[in-house]
Parts: C-alpha cells; structure tokens; sequence
C-alpha cells in the first residue's frame, strides 16, 4: 500500500465512521466535551469573579496573585498532570477522594489549566473599559454592583471570547488527561472496530492509543471531529471579537 | 444585565450535561469496577477484550484497563491506584512482592520475544546463532536500533540482552523513545531500524508494517514469562481484593486458559500466547 492510499484511504473509513455515528467515536466525542464542557463552566465560574475584583479592588497579595495568573496562563499541562496524579493516588494526601482515573480528575485537572487563562483574558478586556465609563456611572450616583453591571457590558465580548479560549485549551489537551484519566475505554466489542466505549479516552488521548495500535482511520476521524470542535470555537471567537469592535466603535 | 453572556455560558454548561446523554452506560463508573494496570502488548494485541469481556459479563464488574507497559503497571499498583496487574518481568515482579505491594501472583501465559527489522537486514541477523549473537551483529554494524526506553517488560529484556553481551549501547544508531510497544514498532518501521518486540504484538501490526521477524525461536534468551498479582489488601485497604482474587482465579482458570489458548488462531495460524499455568515455574 503506498503512501497516498493509505491516507486517502484512513480518510475514506473515518468519513464512514463518523457519518455511521460509531458508539466508540461517539462516545469518545462525548467524553471529550463533557468534561471539557464541565471544567470550562468551572473554570468560568471562578474566573470571571476574579478578574473584577482584581480590576476593581485593591487587595494585599494583589500583584503576587497576578504573577501566578500569568504564569498560569502559560503552564505545561503534563506538570499539571503530574501535580494532579500525585494528589489524587490512593498513596498521597488526596487519595481518599477516590477520583484517581476518572473524568472527575480529567476535569480537575483541566481547570486547574483553564481557570488562569480565562482570568488573565477577561482581566485583559474589562481592564480596557475606558475609565470614563466607570468614572460617569460612580458621578452619576451609582453603586459598586451597578458600576460592575456596567464593565460588564462593555467587557462582554473579551469575557465571552475568554471563556470560547479556555474551552479551545481544554478540549486541545492531552498530557494532563492521559496521566490522570488512564485513557480507559470499557471493553467489548462495540461497533464492529473491537473496543468498548469511552469511560475517561478523549479525542486527544484516543489519538495517541488508536496512532500506537496502527490504527489509523480511526485516528483520523477522531482528528477530523477534534478539529472541527476547534474550528467553531475559534470562529464563534472572532465572530465576537467583530461584533465587539463594532459595538465598540458605535 | 448582560443576558447573551448569561445565555452563552448557560448553553455551554448544558451542552456539557447533555454530552454526558449521548453514552449513558459510559457516564460514570459501573458500581463495581476493577482497575487492571498491564502492558501495552496484551492491550494492543486485543487479548484483554476477549479475556476482560467474559469475566465481566460473568463478574458483574467493569474492568478499567490501564495499558501502560510494565514499568509504570507495577508502579500504579504500588501507589495503590490499581486492584491487580498483569506483567512481564519477573524481577521487577519479585522485587514489588518483596516489598509487600502486591501478593497473590500466579504464572498466567508466555511467548517469545522476537527481533524484528528491515528485510533487508544490513545486520545479517538472519545468520545469527543466539540472540546475544544477533545484538552483537546490530551493535557491529551500528545498524539502527530502537529501544522501548520505557522501564516496560521488553525494555528490561533488551537491556538483559546487552548486557550479557557487555555492550553498553549508545551513539546515534541507539534511539530510546520512551513508548509503548506499538509506537516502538511503527518508530522502527518508519526508521528502518531493528527493535525486539513481544511475540504477540508484533504479529497483531504485521500487517501494518514493512518490518519481518528476523530472529525468533531462542528459547533461552527469548523467552517471556507474563504474571499475575494483586495489589496488597494490608498495604491499600481500599482495594478490590475480592475481585482482584476473582480475576487471578479466571485467568488461571481451565476457562480462562482457554481462551488464552484459541486467541488469534484464527486470524495469525497460531496462538499469540502460550497458557501457562500447568507449567510449573520457579521465577
């Protein structure tokens, strides 16, 4: 078999895969978002909060917190990784929980790597309101919570679009995952390809086990669906960043 | 109040719910599961489907596999994050036994290693009289050679078999990647390069790959013994002794050894591993 064919072919099987919605891709495709998903919401949840009261306050430990953000932002998801299943073996201090080789640590793990990207991003935006803004709202007699309603409306774009860069990182990753999640898929014979379905394999981490095995195809339809997740969030991303400049200079 | 914020998050949040929909049987854990830490060649030669499906389905239990190869296998079991392991290196093996990580360990199956590389064989390690003799010739010929590098069972052979030979292998015709057993093998292919692999997986990618069994049948040098073990009950409370004990009882089992036996008949004219539990052994 020579070298285009083998491609085109892997192509050919994987179009075949995904359009037959596999129980295997599909739940792999599954388990990706959901946790990606989950750890995102997370992650948001903290995040967001975050950056207003580091923009809006003054606090002691202010500019070591905003060190480790940066830091953050920028952390190798296999150290991550590493931290995580050190915490989490029954033999270290969190091993009680019980969540070593699940998608509970998988999300654990990605929003320890979300969490700093989404702050430093949204930080970024609301730190770009025009101080004009908030000075009106404050003259204008205006409480803390109405000044915050404010920001937030002139920073929703640069939030929205750090939460759209924080999901890109996580369902991207694979380091981190692969050491604390095992890649574990159930076994059985589940669709015809001779695996079960996904319990903690991800898009990410399935590519790296169906490459090993030689399995080609199928890693080429899990690449197909991961990059197709990453293209419409990098494109629902710039939507609003357009819209935002827009607004911005309306 | 920013509702298209609100809104977005909202749909993201339940997008990852539903998500969780789409696969119900895989959503969480099964009530009884079973974490099972081995090597990469009885994953990727798909043994531990077979094997896993019917003491499943006989168990009522969910077998998490961990295919990790031998090294970090013994290891998640002695930090106590699996119930029982499947391995290939019997002095790795005793050692972990000796320092009270795992009891319980029987003598499951076996093959051979073998060496595999380009048909071409600049090495001429077709002629070769004993695998010592065939690791002599590549090391000679400072032909490419592509180690495991990673702590597994066959990694352990192939640092054996040099050093019987007292070679210490280096230089650019030596490359470690670090990796299982499969990527070890499509590395050597893409390369060109000898490696040794475990019987099993190398018939499993045959297919796949240009690479040939040079060197094979050395029953001294060659051989691979595969255990069983579970992880101590006195050092990890919270392991799942009963089931670990259950899966040593079916691997060991006339049913189990079966199994073992018929696996890849079929599709390769002969057993990828031997059953070995009638065979007595004092490794």
């Amino acid at each position: 078999m020579n070298s285009t064919e083998f491609i085109i072919q892997g192509i050919i099987t994987a179009i075949e895969l995904i359009a037959g919605m596999d129980p295997y891709i599909l739940s792999i495709a599954g388990v990706s978002l959901k946790v990606s998903g989950t750890a995102t919401f997370l992650a948001a949840m903290t995040a967001i909060p975050l950056s207003f009261i580091i923009s809006h306050r003054e606090f002691w430990g202010k500019q070591t917190l905003l060190t480790l953000i940066n830091t953050g932002m920028g952390l190798p998801s296999v150290f991550v990784g590493l931290f995580v299943f050190i915490m989490l073996v029954p033999a270290g201090p969190l091993g009680f929980l019980k969540l070593i080789f699940t998608p509970e640590a998988m999300i654990i793990a990605q929003y320890i790597l979300v969490t700093p990207i989404i702050t430093g991003i949204s930080l970024a935006a609301i730190n770009a309101v025009p101080p004009a803004i908030r000075e009106n709202a404050y003259t204008l007699g205006g409480s803390h919570r109405d000044i915050a309603v404010v920001v937030l409306k002139e920073a929703k774009f640069g939030i929205v679009t750090s939460v759209l860069a924080g999901f890109g990182r996580a369902i991207a990753e694979v380091g981190a995952i692969l050491i604390v999640g095992g890649n574990i898929a159930y076994t059985g014979s589940v669709g015809g390809i001779g695996e079960g379905l996904s319990y903690t394999r991800t898009l990410t981490t399935a590519i790296t086990s169906e490459t090993s095995s030689g399995d080609i195809s199928v890693a080429i339809a899990l690449g197909l669906i991961l990059i197709t997740i990453n293209l419409s969030v990098n494109a629902a991303a710039s939507m609003l960043q357009r819209r935002g400049e827009v607004s911005g200079t309306a | 109040m920013n509702k298209t914020l609100l809104k977005i998050l909202l749909v993201m949040f339940f997008a990852a719910l539903f998500s969780g929909c789409i696969q119900p049987d895989a959503e969480d854990a099964p009530a009884g599961t079973m974490i099972l830490s081995t090597t990469t060649s009885t994953c990727d030669t798909g043994l531990l489907d077979v094997l896993n499906a019917r003491f499943e389905e006989e168990n009522n239990v969910k077998v998490l596999t961990l295919c990790q190869g031998t090294g970090k296998a013994i290891a998640t079991g002695e930090m106590g994050a699996a119930d029982v392991v499947l391995v290939h290196a019997p002095s790795s093996e005793l050692e972990a036994i000796k320092r009270g990580s795992f009891i319980d360990r029987q003598f499951v199956m076996y093959n051979y290693f073998v060496i595999i590389g380009p048909a071409s064989d600049p090495a001429n390690v077709t002629h070769a009289t004993s695998a010592t003799d065939a690791f002599t010739r590549i090391a000679d010929a400072q032909a490419p050679f592509i180690s495991r590098g990673d702590n597994s069972g066959t990694h352990a052979k192939e640092l054996g078999l040099w050093n019987e030979i007292h070679i210490t292998p280096q230089g650019v015709w030596y490359q470690s990647v670090g990796k299982g057993m499969g990527d070890t093998i499509i590395t050597a292919d893409i390369k060109q390069g000898y490696t040794l692999s475990d019987r099993g997986t190398y018939l499993a990618m045959k297919d796949k790959i240009n690479l040939v069994a040079l060197f094979e049948n050395d029953q001294e040098f060659l051989y691979n013994p595969y255990h069983v073990m579970a992880v101590s009950p006195e050092k990890f409370p919270d392991v799942n002794y009963g089931m670990a004990l259950n899966y040593i009882e079916f691997l060991t089992s006339g049913e189990g050894q079966g199994l073992i036996q018929d696996f890849g008949l079929e599709e390769y004219g002969q057993p990828l591993f031997i059953p070995a539990h009638n065979i007595d052994e004092d490794v």
